[in-house]
């Protein structure tokens, strides 16, 4: 374990640290002695059982003292505990949401807001490739927060229960479907710092890691500024002119990174819980029945309502790469807009 | 019984049935305590492979050997098959066998009972580890089966779970309910409570717990099965139920659970340590307090599993507090241990060896399981392989090598002929060895930052991880030792006196060995 970047992560491994070197004295004292009678008291030796079976003094005396040194654990602990429930004052709010398998951060009140996927190439899983540094921690689009500001996260999933843990922070909170719990941090030095998920979350459990990018107050600025710009460049996607080539190309991309790692590469999929595609009745047929499964999900299965994870932009290119790869051909194109009519006549 | 043998049918009480049908019909506590530790080797033999397929997996980065979904059914059936199929029913099985020998009864007190709780097992471990032939394969959610993974986004083998779960349960049940009647109603004349040996202590509190829990695990899976296929919402927050609610009711099941196994292993180890130490077992009294103390502890520190997974401030101190005090009375034991050890004229036969690792090394679990106890700390050790360090530390030098101490203290009574002492010390200094090697490089991996529950990891982990494989395998190739030595012993070797240990105490060394097929049918005088 290392000290961390955070105060917060420094007191826990300062305790961590005394609670080791409580142990490895007890564990020296205890330890010393049963080896020593063991290298003594052996009959081998020529020694002689004594009789002794109980002794009220010993006994009592060995129940106080790890009781006091129990107490003497518990003061710091408990006010270290303290500090880190205390998520009052922050300076910057974002909601953190596990999906299988990915996070979203949402930057509240920002109108920012964006995907985590894992970045490391599946060549470089399945040994095609050498692995580089960051293997499995490396991240499409890492969390970005400012340097020496109180940032409070509010933390909570889509579907199944998942754990954000970002060791240098100290900071490990599940993410529960219908809860929304706090955490805080405030880090000191700009810099990158990695975590991953820490609860089973289903397949791909071990490929959805955390990055936080810590910058200077002006960098941040300056991040959130273009990132908002961004957003707003994305929207105006929605209603540009697409030609079918454009659409697949840009789906193509968006069904590696959202659709891949159920419905795999091939658009075979892992059949019985993630059917295929390649040649499916839905996604070789009618429009609306597509869209309809792609926006909102299957309920009772492991298929999410992308409606509300992706732009109507995304939706649209994923939905007509998957009606034309893989030998699908039905040749028609789901525009943004298509997308947008659809959600309208639902509401 | 004696209606019986008044009716003149006097061969009827001489000997075990031929044949197969000795063993299916049986109700004689010897054979179904066989029956139970052979079933619980073949359950160890069935985990340890798929732990051996995980550690091949986990010997270096990237995926070579099974996909991450065929992993997570790994990690969950080793889970499941080692805690309900190898660990709990050996202890059971030595409970059978030793318990009425213990106490000077002729049987447990319900053998009929007896019998059907052990053939329950073979139905639901065969319909448990079916599943992973079925489509979609076996349960994939952790042997924990948190919801709603384990509900909305299971596999379909999960109703199979359910019910393998539900007979495992009435198993357990069954069995601790004999153990409870057996001890509270057969003993000898003049064995009161307070001079049974501790290993029946343990079984009587142990079967108490069981009792308790595993109703809760039972209701627990009945809700889940209530929410996959009848519409309720239990653990859904999307029908206003509440996925912590799983964890609430699964860990209150859960912690008494870890306890059910390793308190019989404390009972086995205060018998066998004061017999190689030739010494009476300093403080009685307080072994049983302490252990009484553990078992009422282990009902109110259940949330300590769940940290993080955002109880409020006091909640969390509680639970941290009370997990604490567990140290105190575990603490008392080992040093009663050590205690009984100090000024004695020990010997280091193959028993005495796995007791004393046990010591050693269940003292090294309680140590992280202390630093776990801290919860700031445990923030940080959480869902790592520091846990997964930290519960094997627990599991296998306790719970598996007390199972391995008593298996070789009682395999003269059992067998009628001492093991082969030279292969045993060989099987324990290879199970040491390759366990520490496993298990200990596990601690630093967690702390590093490796979660538990992964198929691939980051390169800085890949040295420890491969010192862990080479360990694992190690352990898990010596266990046909284990077996070989055992089959040897029931074949022959030199014949076993009565009483093999001359430190040993207790009604068991009384009756001849092997321990002839009905024993104390006249009870036995205590003194």
């Amino acid at each position: 374990m290392s000290p961390g970047a955070t105060e917060v992560s420094r007191s826990v491994f300062d305790l961590h640290m005394t609670i080791f070197w409580i142990c490895v004295v007890i564990g020296v004292v205890v330890f010393g002695v049963m080896f020593w009678s063991m290298l003594i008291h052996r009959r081998a030796s020529g020694q002689q059982p004594a009789h002794f079976h109980e002794s009220t003094t010993v006994e009592i005396l060995w129940t106080i003292v790890p009781l006091v040194i129990l107490v003497v654990m518990a003061i710091p602990a408990t006010k270290t505990l303290i500090d880190i429930y205390d998520t009052s004052e922050s300076e910057l709010d974002i909601q953190i949401t596990g999906y299988q398998w990915k996070w979203h951060y949402k930057y509240l009140g920002q109108d920012v807001e964006f995907f985590s996927n894992l970045a490391t190439p599946s060549a470089q899983i399945h040994n095609k490739t050498a692995k580089d540094e960051h293997y499995l921690l490396e991240v499409d689009q890492p969390l970005v927060i400012p340097v020496g500001t109180k940032v409070r996260f509010l933390v909570t999933a889509a579907d199944v229960i998942h754990s954000w843990w970002v060791p240098a922070l100290a900071v490990k909170k599940d993410a529960i479907p219908g809860f929304v719990n706090e955490s805080w941090t405030r880090i000191d030095t700009p810099g990158i710092y990695r975590g991953q998920c820490t609860e089973l979350c289903g397949k791909d459990h071990g490929f959805m890691p955390v990055v936080v990018e810590v910058k200077s107050k002006e960098d941040f600025s300056k991040w959130l500024a273009e990132r908002k710009q961004a957003a707003l460049a994305e929207k105006e996607l929605t209603s540009k002119v697409w030609t079918l080539d454009e659409l697949v190309a840009r789906g193509e991309k968006a069904y590696q990174t959202n659709c891949a790692s159920c419905h795999q590469p091939t658009g075979e999929g892992l059949p019985p819980m993630f059917p295929p595609l390649k040649g499916s009745k839905i996604a070789t047929g009618p429009a609306a029945g597509h869209i309809g499964i792609v926006v909102n999900g299957k309920a009772g299965t492991a298929m999410a309502a992308f409606g509300k994870q992706l732009s109507e932009v995304d939706i649209a290119a994923i939905i007509t790469y998957e009606r034309n790869a893989w030998g699908n051909k039905v040749g028609d194109m789901v525009t943004p807009k298509d997308i947008v009519a659809f959600k309208k006549a639902q509401e | 019984m004696s209606a019986v043998i008044d009716h003149g049918h006097t061969d009827h009480a001489h000997g075990p049935a031929k044949g197969l049908m000795r063993w299916v019909l049986t109700t004689n506590h010897k054979d179904i305590g066989t029956m139970y530790l052979w079933f619980s080797f073949a359950m160890f033999l069935l985990g340890g492979s798929m732990a051996m397929v995980i550690r091949a997996e986990l010997f270096q980065p990237g995926l070579q050997i099974v996909q991450p979904e065929f992993f997570n059914q790994m990690t969950t059936m080793h889970g499941l098959i080692m805690v309900f199929g190898a660990v709990m029913p050996a202890f059971v099985g030595l409970a059978n066998w030793m318990i009425p020998l213990m106490i000077g009864a002729p049987d447990m007190a319900l053998p009929r009972m007896n019998n059907f709780s052990f053939w329950l097992l073979p139905a639901a471990f065969g319909m448990l580890v079916s599943t992973l032939f079925s489509e979609g394969g076996g349960p994939n959610f952790g042997w924990t089966f948190y919801a709603p993974l384990s509900t909305t986004y299971a596999p379909e083998s999960v109703t199979f779970f359910i019910f393998a779960v539900h007979l495992m349960g009435i198993s357990s049940i069954m069995g601790a309910i004999n153990v409870v009647a057996t001890i509270l109603n057969l003993r000898a004349p003049g064995m009161t409570l307070m001079k049974m040996p501790l290993f029946v202590w343990t079984w009587l509190i142990t079967a108490f717990l069981l009792i308790a829990v595993m109703p809760v695990l039972a209701g627990c899976v009945t809700m889940m099965l209530m929410d996959i296929h009848f519409g309720t919402s239990f653990f859904s927050a999307a029908g206003g139920g509440d996925p912590v609610l799983f964890q609430h009711v699964f860990w209150f099941f859960g912690h008494p659970e870890v306890y059910i196994m390793i308190l019989p292993a404390f009972g086995a180890v205060s018998s066998i340590i004061p017999a190689f130490a030739r010494k009476p077992l300093f403080g009685y009294t307080s072994m049983v307090y302490a252990t009484a103390s553990i078992a009422f502890l282990s009902f109110i520190v259940w949330a300590h599993h769940m940290f993080t997974v955002g109880i409020p401030l006091t909640g969390e101190l509680f639970f941290m507090y009370a997990t604490m005090l567990i140290a105190v009375p575990t603490g008392v034991k080992v040093f009663n241990w050590v205690s009984t050890m100090w000024q004695g004229s020990m010997t280091f036969e193959a028993p005495m060896l796995f007791a004393v690792a046990f010591v050693i090394l269940f003292t090294i679990g309680g140590f992280s399981g202390l630093m776990l106890a801290i919860a700031p700390a445990d923030f940080q050790y959480h869902d790592t392989y520091f846990v997964v360090a930290h519960f094997h530390y627990v599991l296998v030098p306790g719970a598996i090598f007390g199972i391995f101490a008593s298996a070789y203290y009682w395999l003269p009574k059992w067998t009628g002929h001492m093991y082969d002492e030279t292969l045993a010390k060989l099987h324990f200094w290879m199970s040491f060895i390759g366990m520490n090697l496993a298990f200990f490089p596990m601690h630093f991996v967690g702390l590093a930052g490796m979660p538990r529950r992964i198929p691939d990891y980051n390169l800085q982990f890949a040295d420890f991880n491969m010192v862990s494989s080479v360990g694992a395998f190690t352990f898990g190739a010596t266990q046909f030792l284990f077996l070989f030595i055992v089959i040897k012993c029931i074949r022959g070797g030199k014949p076993a006196p009565a009483k093999p240990w001359d430190g040993a105490e207790g009604l068991e060394w009384t009756v001849p060995s092997p321990a002839p097929y009905h024993t104390f049918s006249t009870p036995p005088d205590v003194k």
